[in-house]
């Protein structure tokens, strides 16, 4: 959709997993999700995170492909491995620095995020984004997440290796350090 | 003799729950066989009633698409919410009225299955008295049902005893509201939450429970909004509270108190406001007097200095909407803790204005409109009370009868259970309610079911309830009537009949029309569709408190619901309440009502030195009828589990995943543990969604708060010892069928 972008707000998500529902519904690949999930660390705290794939300017999935199965389209949407191509090596999962391809064994093809082609190439948002009911993951305009509190970047860096990508995540405007134990909120003198 | 005629396993294989996972047709299906239409309506869950569009397709959904353009939700769904379209065309659908045989439930025809109900239903009035029936309603039926329910009760049956599960949702913060403002219902629409300066959330799992409200905190947030959170647990949101208070499970009231009184010493009061709008703060200012920082401190186990900045946050900003859900009603002094909050609201004079006031959190479906005309056991059409005189005499012109045949107030729930125990009530009708798996104590539950001479239940699953049936007539799903419902915010929406019930179930109301007419009393009953009912419950609704005189499908369609009152078709309807702090008591001010500490009906003690508390996660819903059927929601979430503080864990020597034995003073309970510093080491946290072996509330207690009569689901006293595994008890886990293998076609 012309004007849209896609956010991902870690700091946003309650680990409801609607993306993950949502996301087997799709068109294209309904009953497999390509959402990736994290609870960071369950036992420390609550945080969780939803990812969707970044889209890289410069995809390292389609750079390693040694059967030149993964496109990239003008549009900027790096597409799952072309089944005819795909030989199942695995060298994307291997090589993507966020993890994002997946492999489908009984398909033996690698399938992962295209950021539901089938409904932003006819003006609808993907469905992840537009389900999330904390807007972890948002398609908007740019002028609407200005209004947010963390801001944008697309600029990752893996030891060496910067990358630049098409979604954004959002990082906090300012860092401090947060602690998360109920204990530490507790009175100490409880008696 | 309402015992479950065969065993639970014979049961189960035969009704369920069995888990569903893919459309009809298969994940392929839908690019071969598209949708035939779109049908814009809601979600069949909680009281967030969030916009969806259900595909359609040969009288059968097939899947779903967002519906963004509903304000409420802009098609933002939870995981329940995207899955909901599963509960159709589900293998355990009832699909014909059942009766009870000697090897289980038999196919009956409607004829006999109603001939059947009726008899009984006399037999038992006219040997024991019209009261020796109960009516169980529930949240999830529209308000036409929820109205018809009501009229079914008083004018076909004639008795008193008419309640619902609503019982264990609202009524706290219902009864809180009408003490202090007149009126049961959020005072703002959800859009007020973004511009508010403070937002005060305390007992309320927000982002498990009401899902997309989270959204709305977030932009509060962005908007420069401090976040409060108070809860023994830290929930979701919490991960960014500005200030986090982990209360004592129990203690919200003395928090609560502890605030007031910083606020008054600090002299942050709205003295203007209080003069002008308000009566009784004078003896609510004296009585927070004893509050004082380390008492609170004391009492919550939370910091004097958290209390007192908190209290100053909520003190010295111009707008704080302070949100409550079950945390702090599902106590015996759960009216208390409501009103509490409303103290701290009228205290401040944040109310009536933009991006300040209390509010509850409903959670249930249609927990707003359900509990608005006639379903609640005190109450007539029109949030009107069954003690009026003059209510009792507008109600009986409305439906032609004699104000005299009106009964007077019966039981609440939990009420007419323990009057079914002890003999007092015979023979109950029950639909949209699941007693066995969400009512307290779940032993006696049981025990009075099998005391029952008559039980019959209208459903479209057969619930672990219904195992206890004489007869189950087969009713009708959310997407198979129309009818209204009223979501959280207060706003009036419409749910469209997308399709016919399947085989020979047939709508809720169609059914109850029928018995109704069977008891000859069909004069009373000429109800062809919802719509007529619903013409009928807008002139009883009219000049009460909720009022719906304005409100019609198309209005509602054209204006993406309508906040009641709306008195008349041209009123544009009440988003906010109080704009011109007229409130809706006696003299049109708003009351401060002191409140009265009271120890928990469930006391710790050394031989149980730990708080017990129950809720929801964000996969199941309620008592499970329906989401226990959903492959998808089980997965996520497919077990009970017993959150516990690694503090904890390791005095007991117990590691994440390890069986553990809960016990109260009730019973015992063996499920995994949790272990995560998300949770107070005093507490113990386990879901409730789930029945039989892995049923939390055979743990908890039937004591009730005075005056709202909500269980004390929150505060229980409890052990918990490591086991050496699962019960011996055969394995009750829900079996798969259809699609088995996720991703198959």
């Amino acid at each position: 959709m012309f004007g849209y972008e896609f956010y991902v707000d870690p700091s946003r998500c309650i680990g409801c997993r609607s993306c993950l529902q949502a996301c087997e519904e799709c068109e294209t690949h309904r009953g497999k999700s390509m959402i990736n999930f994290d609870f960071i660390e369950r036992r420390e705290n609550i945080s969780s995170a939803a990812y969707v794939c970044w889209h890289c300017d410069e995809p390292t999935c389609a750079q390693v492909c040694p059967a030149d199965a993964i496109k990239k389209g003008e549009d900027g949407i790096v597409h799952s491995s072309l089944k005819p191509r795909c030989i199942a090596c695995n060298n994307c999962v291997l090589a993507c620095p966020f993890g994002i391809p997946k492999m489908m064994e009984a398909e033996q093809q690698m399938m992962k995020c295209d950021m539901c082609y089938d409904r932003t190439s006819v003006g609808k948002r993907p469905m992840c984004a537009t389900v999330c009911p904390s807007q972890a993951l948002a398609y908007v305009r740019p002028e609407e997440i200005a209004k947010r509190r963390e801001r944008p970047t697309n600029v990752f860096y893996f030891g060496g290796q910067k990358i630049t990508t098409k979604v954004y995540m959002m990082a906090p405007a300012e860092r401090e350090a947060i602690t998360l134990d109920v204990v530490d909120y507790m009175w100490k003198e409880e008696p | 003799m309402a015992k479950a005629p065969v065993s639970e396993e014979t049961l189960k294989k035969q009704f369920g729950p069995h888990l569903n996972y893919v459309p009809p047709g298969g994940w392929k299906d839908e690019s071969i066989h598209p949708a035939e239409k779109l049908v814009k309506t809601h979600c069949c869950f909680c009281g967030q009633q969030c916009g969806i569009q259900l595909k359609v397709r040969e009288n059968r959904v097939i899947g779903f698409e967002p519906w963004e353009e509903f304000p409420f939700n802009r098609g933002m769904l939870c995981p329940k919410g995207v899955k909901r379209y599963l509960q159709g065309n589900h293998p355990d659908r009832l699909l014909s009225p059942l009766m009870r045989s000697e090897q289980g439930f038999r196919r009956a025809t409607w004829d006999e299955a109603l001939d059947f109900t009726v008899s009984r239903i006399r037999e038992i009035q006219e040997k024991y008295g019209k009261d020796a029936i109960a009516i169980y309603g529930g949240a999830s039926l529209s308000t036409e049902k929820s109205y018809l329910m009501g009229k079914f009760a008083r004018v076909a049956l004639g008795t008193r005893h008419i309640d619902y599960n609503g019982r264990l949702c609202m009524v706290s913060a219902g009864t809180a509201y009408k003490l202090a403002f007149g009126v049961d219902r959020s005072t703002i629409p959800w859009s007020e939450i973004p511009k508010a300066e403070v937002l005060f959330v305390i007992g309320a799992n927000i982002g498990d429970c009401a899902p997309i409200t989270t959204d709305y905190i977030w932009r509060c947030r962005d908007n420069g909004g401090r976040l409060i959170v108070a809860d023994p647990r830290m929930t979701p949101i919490t991960r960014n509270a500005d200030l986090y208070l982990p209360l004592r499970p129990g203690t919200d009231l003395a928090l609560l108190m502890g605030m007031l009184h910083v606020i008054l010493r600090d002299g942050l009061e709205d003295r203007e406001f209080i003069a002008r709008f308000t009566t009784g703060f004078e003896a609510v200012a004296e009585s927070a007097k004893q509050w004082n920082l380390q008492k609170a401190a004391e009492m919550t186990g939370v910091p004097p200095e958290a209390i007192e900045k908190a209290a100053r946050w909520v003190g010295k900003s111009k707008r704080v909407i302070l949100m409550h859900a079950r945390g702090l009603e599902h106590q015996s002094k759960g009216v208390e803790n409501c009103l509490a909050v409303v103290n701290i609201a009228l205290a401040t004079g944040n109310i009536g204005r933009e991006g300040a006031g209390p509010t509850m959190i409903t959670g249930q479906g249609n927990g707003q409109g359900g509990r608005e005309h006639g379903q609640k056991c005190d109450q007539l059409p029109g949030q009107r009370s069954l003690t009026d005189p003059a209510a009792r005499e507008y109600i009986a012109g409305v439906w032609g009868i004699h104000p005299e045949e009106l009964p007077q107030p019966g039981y609440t729930a939990e009420e007419i259970m323990e009057a079914i125990h002890r003999g007092e009530i015979k023979g109950l009708l029950s639909t949209c309610f699941n007693p066995l798996v969400s009512l307290p104590d779940a032993n006696f539950t049981r025990e009075a079911l099998s005391k029952l001479e008559f039980f019959g239940v209208i459903d479209f699953f057969l619930s672990e309830t219904a195992h206890h049936a004489d007869v189950v007539l087969s009713g009708s799903l959310h997407e198979e009537e129309d009818g209204l419902g009223c979501s959280a915010e207060g706003r009036v929406i419409h749910w469209k009949k997308s399709i016919d019930p399947p085989g020979e179930a047939r709508p809720d109301s169609d059914i109850i029309i029928d018995l109704a007419h069977r008891l000859g009393r069909g004069q009373y009953f000429p109800f062809k569709s919802p719509a007529d009912i619903l013409e009928e419950l807008r002139i009883a609704s009219r000049g009460g408190i909720a009022d719906y005189y304005g409100i019609t499908y198309e209005r509602v369609d054209k204006e993406m619901g309508i906040f009641w009152p709306c008195p008349s078709l041209d009123h544009p309807g009440t988003p906010r309440l109080f704009v011109d702090r007229k409130f809706y008591t006696h003299d049109g001010k708003a009351h401060f009502n002191v409140t009265e500490w009271r120890p928990s009906g469930d006391p710790i003690s050394d031989e149980y030195p730990l708080f017990l508390t129950t809720g929801r996660v964000v996969s199941q819903y309620l008592s499970g009828t329906q989401t226990r059927r959903i492959g998808a929601l089980i997965d996520q979430y497919p077990e009970p589990r017993a959150e516990i503080h690694p503090r904890l864990a390791e005095k007991q020597g117990i590691k994440d995943g390890d069986w553990v034995t809960v016990t109260t003073r009730r019973d015992d309970l063996t499920i995994q543990a949790m272990v995560v510093k998300t949770i107070r080491p005093d507490t113990v946290f386990i879901p409730y969604h789930w029945a039989g072996t892995r049923s939390a509330n055979r743990l908890t207690h039937r004591t009730l708060d005075p005056r709202s009569k909500i269980p004390e689901f929150k505060v229980s006293a409890c052990r918990i010892a490591k086991a050496s595994g699962p019960d011996a008890s055969p394995d009750d886990r829900d079996p798969h069928v259809n699609g088995a293998s996720r991703g198959g076609a």
